[in-house]
């Protein structure tokens, strides 16, 4: 090791506050694109950092779409195959032109009834509160999506970078 | 700094009121109020939530704040929270 390497293994080595308890941590990953997708996660990484743990949002696949300027606010529920949504359409009925729109709309409303925050609110506080906002690169190459479609304030990083803050996660949860 | 809690020092230093608001709203904007505060100053904390009646205890003991006492009225809970641990 030269001098300059082990300077460096030093000053990374020491403790920022020595005396400073180390905080809780939760790792997540947010890999799906839709409105009802992107709550779970700016809700439990909003709900961690209040408690005053550190928090960390892995953005991928289409999950990614929750950083993206232009998609953060236009995120829809499905209306095919999510028996579980908003509106209860046969599969059949649900492919028809407008039924994502409506089941989308009907959520929005139920969103805003219950006074909870939209999407692009979520992502204001967690940045208020110092989450960090991956955005996973490899997602960001093969959809053609550049750092300047993404909002100011997320990390583009690899999967070594998310595993190296999610190793020392007390709570890791996928999705 | 420590702090007994006794009934002399409970003067509530701030009241926040989350009435009709749902997880996460409650602990996030209690987060935020007690940010404000000094160790040992009491929050008065009001939700409709029933998920209210766990999260704030959890809340609690996860910040290491010191949660005095809670009280239900009807639907409303009324939580008295003092920023930190008490001795």
């Amino acid at each position: 090791m030269t001098d300059a390497a082990r300077t460096l293994t030093a000053v990374a080595d020491a403790p920022a506050v020595a005396a400073a308890p180390r905080r809780k941590r939760i790792a997540l990953v947010a890999s799906k694109g839709t409105l009802d997708q992107a709550y779970p996660p700016l809700i439990l990484a909003t709900t961690a950092a209040s408690l005053g743990w550190e928090a960390g949002i892995y953005f991928t696949f289409y999950g990614l779409d929750i950083l993206h300027e232009e998609r953060l606010a236009k995120l829809k529920v499905a209306s095919l195959a999510n028996p579980s949504g908003p509106i209860q359409l046969p599969n059949l009925l649900g492919a028809l032109p407008g039924a994502t729109a409506a089941a989308t709309k009907v959520m929005r409303k139920w969103m805003r009834d219950a006074r909870m925050p939209t999407v692009p609110e979520f992502i204001e506080m967690a940045q208020g509160l110092d989450v960090k906002l991956f955005a996973c690169a490899t997602t960001m190459g093969v959809m053609g999506v550049d750092t300047s479609d993404l909002i100011p304030g997320c990390e583009v990083a690899g999967a070594a970078a998310f595993l190296d803050f999610a190793a020392t996660a007390d709570v890791q949860l996928f999705v | 700094m420590t702090h007994q809690a006794s009934a002399a020092d409970l003067a509530v230093a701030d009241t926040l009121d989350c009435s009709g608001l749902l997880c996460p709203l409650p602990v996030y904007k209690t987060a935020l109020s007690i940010a404000k505060l000094a160790d040992g100053d009491v929050l008065r904390l009001i939700t409709t939530d029933p998920g209210a009646l766990k999260d704030i205890p959890a809340m609690a003991r996860q910040r290491n704040d010191t949660l005095l006492s809670v009280e239900e009225r009807g639907a409303t809970q009324i939580f008295l929270i003092a920023k930190g641990a008490t001795q």
